[in-house]
């Protein structure tokens, strides 16, 4: 079993799994080790981070000097394929005209999907996150307790590789011992706001990003993450093998073609092929669940991007790993005179309760960091640090006047130049050309330092998604129309953030390119913007409040799962895609013990 | 290095393929020379490079989309690169980088953001051009060093600009940006600046202890 180029499919599979990123990958890499025989559909193209990924390319050879367009919205180098906020010929709508009302939808045309570009940030939900309407009343609590997914973060972390530090805060769970790869030392940058955010209680610590910092001890790690089974160990020892450490330059949003970060590309496929279990079909745009005439789901219908024919393909269990959104939509797109609404969806709530992080940003420049003695400071290819959430008791004796916390990330240091280096600098120089201008550009480089708040949304009745009732892409297939709703917990959130941001650079003797908005509504970026979008098909207690059980299983077709972040109840400050592959593994183990127990 | 600025541009390769692509149509080719004979740039004409570029590969100014200026503009630019970014002991100038190209290649992308700046560069041009003539009755490019900076220091900054020079110094702002961008990011910029990435390392290290003492972190 191998990647299909000649994109001939067995006659049946024992899963199918819809989606090759971090919850498909997660799933994929889980069965075929187990020695479930999986196929995967990827609608995007193939990739292989390892020939393809532009290491050590300049802007300067880049078209614009790399600057963003709307054909490479994080700019060229970034590794997004066939994507960003728009994909051609593969339109959504949103039903609002409201500027405030907008959600705008990132997805890529890629194997791997968007783990090859995101940003290896890898924080563990806590307990809180996952009990929030028992904690203020607010949202839905999980059908599932930190205690149950713990396990399963600690087995991801194994595989995948993070690095950072146990700090024993609040919320912000520690990894067991020798679960974590060591942190990298803090920048300049980051250890100057370290220190001067004690002035304001703000805790600035080390970052758990998905990064090998040292190569993983592959031996070790695969007899704990496949006991008692030889085989999972000895291809997983070879993949381990294969992964370089991070060698400490070039932006991990690129890809690595080193695998030393977290890519399903480069961490989950490799073993997962090299079990010999798992088909991938690339170019291969799932859109419609097939069933049978007693409501079990018998395989995938899937538009053949190459020949644009439609094909099917068929298996005993079906688990949809597209995306929230993009899963959402095949369940719609499923819909029979025997589930007019749409399949799994007789609770009346797929596409209900979307979220995204909410995101506000503020900058400023510190003139400590001015003239600093020239170092490299590349590191890890993204952050070593962060501020994670530290008003949990004051919220909760409710001295804030928004319900859920957020974390601070930040920027730093001398980075790689790009277009708009050197850009707006009057305020700092009173227009300086000329040799001049040279001189203060040497002065004020690295001098800036870019904070970003990231927040908790709660869930509410006026953001979610649904067919438009029209429009349809360029295979035929109907689209998502968004419908987008901030409430006053996320706006006034928003406003805190940037308030956070000036009173920290302040601390650090700088001073804030901009004031923070008055009106946090004018602070909150675009819903979707984060990139963190989930729920939609959210878990819960019973058919009539949810869409799945706890295991992701759907509630009306039993050997119908779904393993990506449609399933969230709630959309912690922590970044998903850890806990998306930590409920992908999880899910993965119940279906496989369901398999053998007969019942699937 | 050397760091010639008196090649016309575009360049052989660049303008051969203009050609391969103007000789299809006549009219194309005879506006072609229009543009490059006449003080008005060409239309912005091809399209993107797509979702799914190359990324492993070095791109030159015009190689994806025709470069527009006129040769004049093109000397106005080159000449108002290096009077914003000078050769020093440090760098070359920006004009010695070709840093007129990437604006060139900027203005002419068929991109919204692009095309937003490309009047106000055009404009800038063209403003910069009647200044030197109205006070010096020559071209900007051949002007002294004094005089050059005579008409920049009225349009350096927006904030301290006379009424009369406000709208000019909005124009010489957005091109000293762009000028900026395409400085910065040439292997020489990026030294002269103090960027010392980009190069792969046995071990990261953080900040050597004369940083640390600097910010009393030690």
């Amino acid at each position: 079993m191998a990647l299909l180029t000649s994109r001939k499919t067995q006659p049946k599979y024992d899963v199918i799994v819809v989606g090759s990123g971090a919850a498909g990958g997660q799933t994929a890499y889980t069965l075929a080790m187990e020695g479930a025989k999986v196929l995967m559909l990827e609608a995007g193209r193939n990739y292989d981070p390892v020939t393809e990924t532009p290491m050590f390319e300049t802007n300067h050879q880049a078209p614009l000097r790399g600057a963003v367009t709307p054909d490479k919205p994080f700019g060229f180098h970034d590794a997004t394929v066939g994507g960003g906020w728009e994909v051609p010929g593969e339109p959504y709508t949103n039903a609002s005209t409201d500027p405030q009302r907008q959600f705008i939808w990132w997805r890529s045309r890629m194997l791997g999907g968007r783990t090859n570009h995101w940003g290896r940030i890898a924080l563990r939900n806590g307990p809180y996150d996952f009990k929030p309407y028992s904690r203020d009343g607010l949202g839905f609590d999980w059908p599932i307790s930190y205690d149950d997914v713990a396990p399963y973060y600690d087995k991801v972390e194994m595989l995948i590789g993070v690095y950072g530090t146990n700090e024993g805060m609040e919320n912000t769970p520690n990894s067991p011992d020798g679960v974590l790869q060591p942190a990298p030392k803090l920048r300049a940058g980051e250890q100057y706001a370290q220190k001067h955010g004690k002035k304001i209680g703000l805790p600035i610590i080390p970052i758990h990003r998905a990064v090998l910092s040292q190569r993983l001890d592959g031996p070790k790690l695969a007899a704990k993450l496949h006991p008692k089974n030889l085989a999972a160990q000895r291809v997983l020892i070879q993949a381990m093998s294969e992964r370089a450490a991070c060698f400490w330059a070039t932006d991990c949003g690129r890809g690595c073609s080193i695998r030393a970060n977290y890519q399903s590309t480069t961490v989950h496929l490799p073993p997962a092929l090299a079990s010999g279990n798992l088909d991938i079909l690339t170019d291969a745009m799932g859109y419609r669940v097939l069933l049978d005439e007693h409501g079990k789901a018998t395989g995938v219908a899937y538009i053949d991007r190459q020949s644009r024919a439609e094909k099917e393909v068929y298996a005993r269990i079906v688990v949809l790993a597209a995306s929230s959104a993009e899963s959402v939509r095949m369940l719609l797109n499923s819909k029979s005179p025997r589930h007019p609404n749409g399949l799994a969806n007789s609770s009346g709530l797929v596409g209900k309760y979307i979220m995204d992080t909410v995101g506000a940003d503020l900058g400023g420049q510190i003139p400590a960091l001015e003239n600093l003695p020239l170092h490299n400071e590349d590191g890890a290819g993204g952050s070593h640090a962060y501020a994670p959430w530290w008003l949990y008791q004051e919220q909760h004796a409710g001295k804030l006047n928004f319900a859920r916390g957020y974390h601070l990330e930040f920027g730093t240091g001398r980075r790689m130049p790009n277009a708009r280096t050197g850009s707006r600098m009057e305020y700092l120089t009173g227009g300086k050309y000329g040799v001049g201008y040279k001189e203060d550009m040497r002065r004020y480089f690295g001098s800036f330092v870019g904070f970003s708040g990231r927040g908790e949304m709660i869930p509410n009745e006026n953001s979610f998604c649904e067919l438009d009732p029209t429009v349809k892409d360029k295979w035929g297939i109907p689209v998502l129309r968004f419908h987008w709703k901030w409430s006053e917990h996320e706006t006034r959130q928003a406003k805190h953030m940037q308030e956070t941001s000036v009173a920290i650079i302040e601390a650090m003797g700088g001073t804030a390119s901009a004031q923070p908005k008055k009106d946090g509504r004018d602070a909150i970026i675009t819903g979707g913007m984060v990139i963190h979008e989930v729920g939609g098909a959210i878990m819960g207690t019973a058919p009539r409040n949810s869409v799945t059980n706890q295991w992701g299983q759907t509630w009306d077709v039993p050997n119908l799962f779904i393993t990506d972040g449609g399933t969230f109840v709630s959309n912690a400050d922590k970044n998903p895609t850890l806990t998306i592959m930590a409920l992908a593994w999880r899910t993965s183990d119940y279906l496989l013990e369901e398999m053998r127990k007969g019942n699937l | 290095m050397n760091y010639s600025t008196d090649l016309p541009r575009p360049d052989r390769r660049t303008a051969i393929k203009w050609m391969l692509t103007a000789s299809a149509s006549t009219t194309l080719l005879s506006s072609f020379a229009d543009a490059a004979r006449s003080t008005e740039a060409a239309p912005v004409t091809g399209s993107g490079y797509g979702t799914d570029p190359r990324l492993q590969k070095t791109y030159q100014p015009g190689e994806l989309w025709p470069l527009t200026l006129s040769d004049a503009q093109r000397v106005t630019a080159a000449a108002l690169c290096a009077v914003i970014i000078p050769a020093d002991a440090t760098s070359p100038s920006a004009a010695q980088l070709h840093v007129h190209d990437f604006i060139d290649e900027w203005i002419s992308a068929p991109y919204p953001t692009q095309a937003l700046d490309r009047p106000l560069i055009l404009e800038c041009l063209k403003w910069i051009e009647a200044e030197a003539q109205r006070r010096f009755s020559r071209n900007f490019s051949i002007l002294t060093d004094r005089e050059k900076t005579a008409i920049c220091d009225d349009v350096c900054f927006v904030k301290t600009a006379t009424p009369e020079f406000t709208d000019a110094a909005k124009l010489f702002t957005r091109f000293r940006d762009l000028t900026a961008g395409g400085f910065y990011t040439t292997p020489e910029g990026m030294k002269d600046i103090g960027y010392t990435g980009n190069m792969p390392l046995a071990s990261f290290d953080g900040p050597p202890p004369e940083v640390l003492k600097k910010l009393g972190l030690l």
